[in-house]
């Protein structure tokens, strides 16, 4: 049998819950049995091919973020919002409360300690969206991962079950969004 | 009462509450006779010794009619559960425990209401659980748990609320606020203060606190004070002791929202050693 091939990405995230995937640790050998890695950190591939299951950390806040995700859904089956950016934008999202404008001043024109003020514009920069938000504004979702980060063992419960062709779902034990 | 139920023992002050008879004192709502027999009804704006309230509507029960009726105006009844036609919804907390009641608590279709419900609350506030110290003794939290509630399903409102950090030693972080009103009565009912009130309507409903100029700080709350304490989110907050007691070992990674008298720890935050 063909293994299960997995996509990952972190959007406007912490890499926090792709740290928390590796935190299976001597776990990921025997996951490493059934499933291989194709666009990931994990693999430094940098673009999805066709993939059984992608998992999206972080919430969208660029351009780039919208180009990367609407590519996972492209090439994935099924496609998980890893964490709580990714469900409902988390912490970045907390810019949503201001102008765009006011928090790029704050960081590179007001900040304390910065030398040589000016708000970054280089044309390699992806542009900023106005809003920060969750990955199911963008695109469809299939399951949902809460969590800040989900355990080791959340990603082990949610892929198990769909490796054994079921309906995932998280016991309670397990459910948390901090 | 008829004179029928007189003569029956068995429906004489109790109701049934999935299948389970309960009995009730002479005035007491649902959500009292149930809490009472160690029933748990979900709920976020009922406190035992407070008014009710009925705002939050995470207590909604479906009582079955005794006279069959036609006509439901339920759309979400007669759109997703048919055979719940001949029942009404009420919430627990504040509809009368009335001899006979059969009474549906603890089904997946309320259930999944109560859910729908706790999303609407999450959207509708700035509920970042890990940015909170809330986080782990918030009932909301909690509920949401307790429902599997895995996402906000609609999509974010991302209102900006007004932060009152005026007061030395109480935070006021409108972000979190559910207008549960459990500090609106608690000041009122047995601090005997009034410190707090809802004003606005609809979507435009907020906080507001009883001073000349608005803030906590000219206000007459105490950290001694009820109302300072009874907040089941992370809006009225106790300044400087958020991180006293570690993410992991808090009232609800230990508990379920659903234990009976789970209020009184949480108030107290009394905590055994080998919790």
């Amino acid at each position: 049998m063909s293994k299960i091939r997995i996509a990952t990405t972190s959007l406007a995230g912490c890499f926090g819950c792709h740290m928390s995937f590796l935190d299976m640790d001597e776990r990921l050998v025997a996951l490493l049995e059934h499933v291989e890695f194709n666009r990931s950190p994990f693999t430094d591939i940098k673009h999805c091919g066709p993939c059984d299951i992608g998992l999206i950390e972080g919430g969208v806040c660029n351009v780039e973020n919208v180009h990367v995700l609407r590519e996972f859904r492209e090439n994935c089956k099924i496609l998980i919002a890893v964490g709580a950016c990714a469900i409902n934008g988390g912490v970045p999202a907390m810019r949503n409360h201001f102008h765009l404008r006011e928090c790029l001043e704050e960081a590179y024109v007001n900040g304390v300690g910065v030398e040589n003020p000016q708000i970054p514009n280089d044309v390699e920069l992806p542009l900023l969206l106005d809003k920060v938000h969750p990955i199911h504004d963008v695109v469809r979702v299939d399951y949902y991962l809460p969590g800040c980060p989900p355990s080791a063992d959340e990603f082990l419960k949610i892929l198990g079950d769909l490796l054994a062709g079921k309906e995932p779902s998280l016991p309670q034990n397990l459910l948390h969004y901090d | 009462m008829s004179a029928d139920t007189k003569q029956n023992p068995i429906t004489q002050n109790t109701i049934t509450i999935d299948g389970q008879e309960i009995p009730f004192q002479a005035g007491q709502t649902i959500m009292d006779a149930a809490l009472a027999a160690g029933v748990y009804i979900p709920h976020l704006c009922h406190r035992q010794g407070l008014t009710p309230h009925g705002s939050c509507k995470l207590c909604v029960v479906d009582i079955a009619s005794r006279s069959v009726s036609s006509h439901n105006s339920d759309r979400r009844l007669q759109a997703k559960f048919p055979a719940d036609a001949d029942s009404r919804s009420a919430s627990a907390c504040t509809m009368p425990a009335v001899a006979g009641q059969q009474i549906s608590n603890n089904t997946p279709a309320l259930n999944e209401v109560r859910k729908t419900i706790t999303q609407m609350l999450f959207i509708e506030g700035n509920h970042i659980c890990p940015s909170c110290e809330k986080s782990g003794d918030c009932t909301l939290q909690a509920m949401a748990y307790h429902l599997g509630m895995l996402d906000g399903h609609f999509p974010q409102f991302f209102q900006r609320r007004e932060v009152d950090a005026s007061h030395p030693t109480i935070m006021l972080d409108r972000d979190r606020c559910i207008l549960c009103e459990l500090c609106v009565r608690a000041s009122r009912e047995v601090d005997g203060k009034n410190v707090f009130a809802i004003a606005g309507r609809g979507i435009n409903a907020h906080l507001i606190v009883n001073s000349a100029s608005g803030k906590l700080v000219d206000s007459d709350l105490e950290t001694s004070d009820l109302a300072a304490h009874i907040c089941p989110v992370g809006a009225i907050l106790i300044k400087e002791h958020g991180y006293e007691v570690p993410i992991g070992q808090r009232t609800f990674d230990l508990h379920q929202v659903s234990e009976i008298g789970l209020e009184k720890t949480i108030l107290t935050k009394v905590r055994q050693p080998d919790e």
